[in-house]
């Protein structure tokens, strides 16, 4: 049987049973990578010495009953914000080319403690900003089910070499979608925790409030495991948050009954391809038919989630990548003549358009006169779309509905008209406001052969109920044969 | 023509605290070490690492806002400050605008026409930048992140200050409290504690203010008397020409004593504040802020009042002993051992005052151990020392810290009490001076003294003066 | 609100942001940034009087470290990335004082 054809989970469990080696599942990913990556460009470091010299550790610990967990000796992919000790580390950015960090990022070394073999770095949009991948200053990432069409972003190369066998599983983070909708636009299950539950010590910051770090995975039971696996307490971020019950793979139960489910009419409504639209709704139809009750409801607010997500995170971006100036690590320009110019010209040949112009907003925003009017308003807003999420959370145990309007766009379409591709995080952006839990499970493909993700969202810290529905549907489709 | 001019001052002061590690993270903030060796990712401003805030900064910020009467905001955040400079390793500087931990408080302080209060609008807490070395002749500058992440309260004053010696009487108090409270050494040399003056000028009467002027880089009293002078009168001249004051950061340059203006096209002074994200709200609880009441320890003005009545020290005195934190320190805790406050005092407010002024030192800089000054008072009280003999073992304590009873044990310095000896001196002094004991027996007290001081420098200032006078009063 | 942004915002907020936009590139950025707040215009259809601003998500409070020395010379480390590192400083183009 094709090694590359297992999950995380049943691939750690043949490991452990000796019948396969942590060596040769990492070869076998490698030849994929080999295979494939040329084209699909998944990744922007890989490390194959190291990865395979980890293996061996890995396979030795292993058999010596050091290592027990259920991903030890499965290779895994980091998104290229992480850091990674003695790794380069990019955020696909000129201005951090030749980064290598001096410290891990919790999340990842969590994993590493897992025994987890880490393959490389994957691609993304530049600094996390972008949904499509095409703002990597190391090129586009193509979706592996069709190659004209892009993978989605920002952790579009994770979401990628997981739909392509070039891991078993990988990290990605998400700000205002960043894990949803690529796992969406490529068939795969991504989930964004609570923020706060998973560690962001060592993620290199695009919105601070808003990021979280999270799982990409071939099914619900592996995107369970790996969750279990990141979420920690971790005192060196203060925003992390200390948390009791994080046994989630015990959720993984076939049962919804009288699970509580909203539909928020206002998800379904205009600009959502009716394809999409179908395949969320048969998805809910089956959770329905399992015991769930289900009910439609309006949400409320959610067109104004966009521009207050976007006041918020630029501001936040601006701040943030205010330290990538030349003077420390990274990209510094050459001949300039003096401080100001040497930090404007590193900036301007550093950073990408769209990255530039996520700074400009987000100075402007912050700037004397006129914090009020936009920066205010927007955590006015956010406010706002909480209390909506409390009243709604208050009615039902899950919301319900579409992780992107449409399945993944072409290549080379969305970056022209930014108003519109910022459209396309209309269903995600508000989970990041809220620091709510969301998962996207994919739940059907359209005529190109372009899959649909179905978004199921909770409450904080209900990460438990989100894999129970997940896994639930998952079963459900797998007996109904509605998925493909 | 000329008009009366009123100069309107107000401070920031920032005081670099004394906790062991940075605001926040687990770097040492001990002066000294080569470059960048005390730096780790979060103070070097590495991508992916995070502040976390020490505790020991919020009580330290919390008990000064106390001791100034301040309002403790009870919710406080903290804020980024964005600006580039190189010393600045995130390019923002984590602070305090919106929600400040103290505000509203206040300290009183003496002038020529008696005490005033001195409003503090708000206490901050916030963190250091690091430095920057100059290097000409390479035509670069070398940033060291040492210092990068020291915590800092800045107090920022409302502007209740009229001159230089209002400002050195504030800047004054202020260091007597935060040294009393242990949360700095404030030395303005060092730069534990710093001060930028806001200062503008208006006619005599008038109650708008005029436009002021930030001025930076005062290192000592002295040079902030100059700077203010000097500023005063550059804004006076300017209005007398009918010239606006231009709202602007100067630096002072206290070898030229002039100042400029640090104003240039990349320097936009918009610090774009917003809250920090990486970091949660404080909130002091009402127990926190008790626990920090009631470490309190007794501040200078409490303690000047409590010498005068519990050990009679006149207010000169109390006032000197008070002045420094270290002075009061070793005068309470001699007092303790010894129950002889007026001899402490003395000996601290005459040869301990003469010797730091020969060495150039400060009262903080006081080093001997309080038992130490207690034997040496003793020894002198029981009479087993001469006070030559004990000015002289005093200044070994004072340097050195010597234990005064070994000392005198074996620099052979005991006094003689042996009173057949000192009976043949005796003997040999009324006969070598028989005017003196002729003027005794007629009432002339004085001569005693004199005969005292023949036999004093007969044996080398070795012989007890209670028992000479005893034993001539005998023998006449 | 502003949403016709001039040349000398663009100028200004490039010199916060320390960014430095070639000709036809300043144009674009200039007509982005006025489409992007034309669109955060909608914010003000929303009645937000009374609201407390929520700047954080977070439940938590009070997340403190104690006062004890943990990090030692991480010297090399820290440098290692430096474009430019003598003496164990970081090199920078002169600061003027």
């Amino acid at each position: 049987m094709d090694i590359l054809q297992d999950t995380a989970a049943a691939l750690g469990k043949r490991i452990k049973a000796g019948e396969v080696t942590a060596v040769e599942a990492c070869e076998a990913v490698l030849e994929r990578i080999r295979q494939r990556d040329q084209e699909l460009n998944c990744y922007i470091t890989v490390d194959e010495e190291g990865a395979l010299a980890r293996a061996e550790e890995v396979q030795r610990q292993l058999e010596a009953g050091r290592l027990t967990g259920p991903l030890a000796g499965v290779p895994v992919a980091i998104k290229d914000n992480m850091n990674t000790k003695g790794m380069e580390t990019t955020c696909a950015s000129r201005i951090l080319k030749g980064f290598v960090p001096s410290f891990t990022a919790e999340a990842v070394g969590n994993l590493e403690k897992a025994g987890a073999v880490i393959i490389g770095k994957t691609n993304m949009d530049e600094f996390a900003m972008g949904s499509t991948t095409e703002t990597s200053y190391f090129g586009p990432v193509k979706n592996p089910w069709n190659t004209a069409h892009v993978p989605g972003g920002s952790s579009g190369g994770s979401a990628a070499a997981v739909a392509a066998g070039e891991c078993f599983y990988a990290l990605g983070s998400d700000t205002g979608g960043s894990i949803r909708q690529p796992a969406s636009f490529c068939g795969v299950v991504g989930m964004k925790p609570t923020y706060g539950a998973v560690s962001r010590y060592g993620l290199i910051a695009y919105g601070s409030s808003l990021d979280q770090i999270g799982p990409l995975s071939k099914d619900v039971t592996d995107c369970a495991m790996i969750l279990e696996a990141i979420v920690s307490h971790d005192k060196k971020d203060s925003t992390s948050v200390a948390l009791t019950e994080t046994d989630y793979t015990s959720a993984l139960t076939d049962d919804v009954r009288g699970l509580r489910i909203g539909i928020p009419k206002d998800y379904f409504g205009e600009g959502l391809d009716p394809l999409v639209k179908a395949s969320v709704l048969q998805a809910v139809e089956l959770l329905a038919k399992r015991g769930a009750v289900v009910e439609e409801f309006e949400l409320s607010l959610v067109q104004y989630a966009i521009p207050a997500y976007y006041v918020i995170a630029c501001a936040e971006a601006s701040s943030n990548l205010e330290r990538f100036d030349g003077v420390k690590y990274g990209y510094r320009a050459k001949g300039a003549e003096d401080l100001h110019q040497m930090y404007k010209r590193t900036r301007s040949e550093g950073f990408g358009r769209e990255v530039r112009r996520r700074i400009m907003l987000g100075s402007f925003v912050l700037s004397s006169g006129y914090y009020d009017a936009y920066y205010l308003k927007a955590l006015r807003t956010k406010a706002l779309i909480r209390q909506a999420f409390d009243r709604a959370f208050a009615k039902y145990d899950v919301i319900i509905g579409p992780a992107a309007p449409t399945t993944a766009p072409k290549l080379g379409e969305s970056l022209e008209d930014p108003i519109q591709m910022y459209l396309g995080d209309i269903y995600t952006v508000s989970v990041n406001l809220a620091g709510l839990p969301g998962i996207c499970v994919p739940c059907g493909k359209d005529h190109r052969g372009l899959p649909i993700g179905m978004q199921i969202i909770g409450d904080c810290f209900e990460e438990k109920k989100l894999i129970r529905t997940a896994y639930t549907y998952e079963c459900a489709a797998k007996e109904g044969g509605s998925h493909e | 023509m000329s008009k009366d001019y009123e100069t309107v001052i107000g401070l920031e002061v920032h005081v670099e605290l004394a906790t062991k590690t940075k605001i926040f993270c687990g770097c040492s903030t001990a002066f000294g070490g080569a470059p960048n060796t005390h730096v780790c990712p979060v103070c070097s401003g590495m991508p992916g690492a995070l502040p976390v805030l020490n505790k020991k900064v919020v009580e330290y910020a919390a008990a000064v806002g106390l001791a100034t009467h301040c309002t403790i905001n009870q919710n406080c955040k903290f804020d980024r400050k964005n600006y580039f400079y190189p010393d600045n390793p995130q390019n923002y500087q984590i602070s305090q605008l919106y929600e400040p931990i103290c505000q509203n408080g206040y300290v009183e302080i003496e002038t020529e026409a008696g005490s005033k209060k001195v409003g503090i609008h708000e206490i901050h807490m916030e963190e250091d930048a690091g430095k920057l070395i100059h290097d000409d002749w390479q035509d670069c500058s070398y940033v060291d992140y040492n210092r990068s992440g020291v915590p800092l309260i800045e107090i920022v004053s409302e502007p209740d200050m009229r001159s230089a010696d209002e400002v050195i009487a504030y800047l004054d108090k202020l260091r007597l409290i935060i040294q009393y409270l242990g949360a700095s050494d404030c030395k303005l040399q060092e730069g534990s504690m710093r001060a930028d003056v806001n200062l503008s000028v208006r006619e005599a009467g008038s109650a708008k203010l005029g436009t002021r002027t930030e001025m930076k880089n005062l290192n000592s009293f002295k040079a902030i008397a100059r700077a203010i002078a000097n500023e005063r009168q550059r804004q006076i001249d300017l209005l007398e020409e009918g010239r606006p004051v231009v709202q602007e950061t100067r630096r002072w340059d206290d070898n030229q004593e002039y100042s400029y203006a640090m104003r240039s096209k990349e320097d936009a002074q918009d610090y774009r504040y917003f809250p920090e994200p990486d970091l949660v709200p404080v909130v002091i609880s009402d127990q926190w802020l008790q626990e920090i009441k009631s470490r309190q320890p007794e501040l200078r003005d409490e303690k000047l009042r409590r010498y005068k009545t519990e050990y009679q020290i006149p207010d000169y005195d109390a006032r000197i002993l008070t002045s420094s934190k270290k002075m009061a320190d070793l005068f309470e805790e001699t007092a303790a051992i010894c129950k002889k406050p007026k001899k402490v005092s003395n000996w601290l407010m005459v040869e301990a005052m003469r010797l730091l002024k020969e060495e150039n030192l400060e009262p903080e800089d006081l080093s001997f151990s309080p038992a130490h000054l207690a034997a040496l008072i003793n020894l002198t009280e029981e009479g087993a020392i001469s006070g030559t003999v004990a000015k002289e073992v005093f200044e070994a304590v004072f340097r050195e810290d010597v234990d005064p009873v070994s000392y005198v044990e074996e620099k052979g310095l005991k006094a003689d009490t042996d009173a057949d000896a000192l009976k043949k001196i005796l003997e040999q002094v009324i006969a070598d001076h028989p005017q003196s004991v002729t003027d005794y027996r007629n009432g002339k007290e004085k001569a005693l003294g004199f005969l005292v001081g023949q036999t004093m420098k007969a044996t080398r200032g070795k012989a007890n003066p209670a028992m000479i006078n005893q034993m001539l009063r005998e023998m006449l | 609100m502003a949403n016709s942004i001039s040349e000398e915002t663009m100028e200004y907020v490039g010199i916060l942001a320390k960014l430095e936009l070639s000709g036809e590139e300043k144009e674009q950025a200039r007509k982005d940034m006025e489409r992007m707040l034309e669109y955060i215009d909608q914010l003000n259809e929303l009645d937000t009087s009374g609201v407390e601003p929520m700047s954080h998500i977070s439940p938590l409070h009070n997340v403190f470290r104690e006062d004890q020395v943990t990090n030692g010379d991480d010297r090399d480390a820290i440098l290692s990335n430096a474009p430019e590192a003598r003496d164990g400083s970081f090199v920078v183009p002169r600061t003027v004082e």
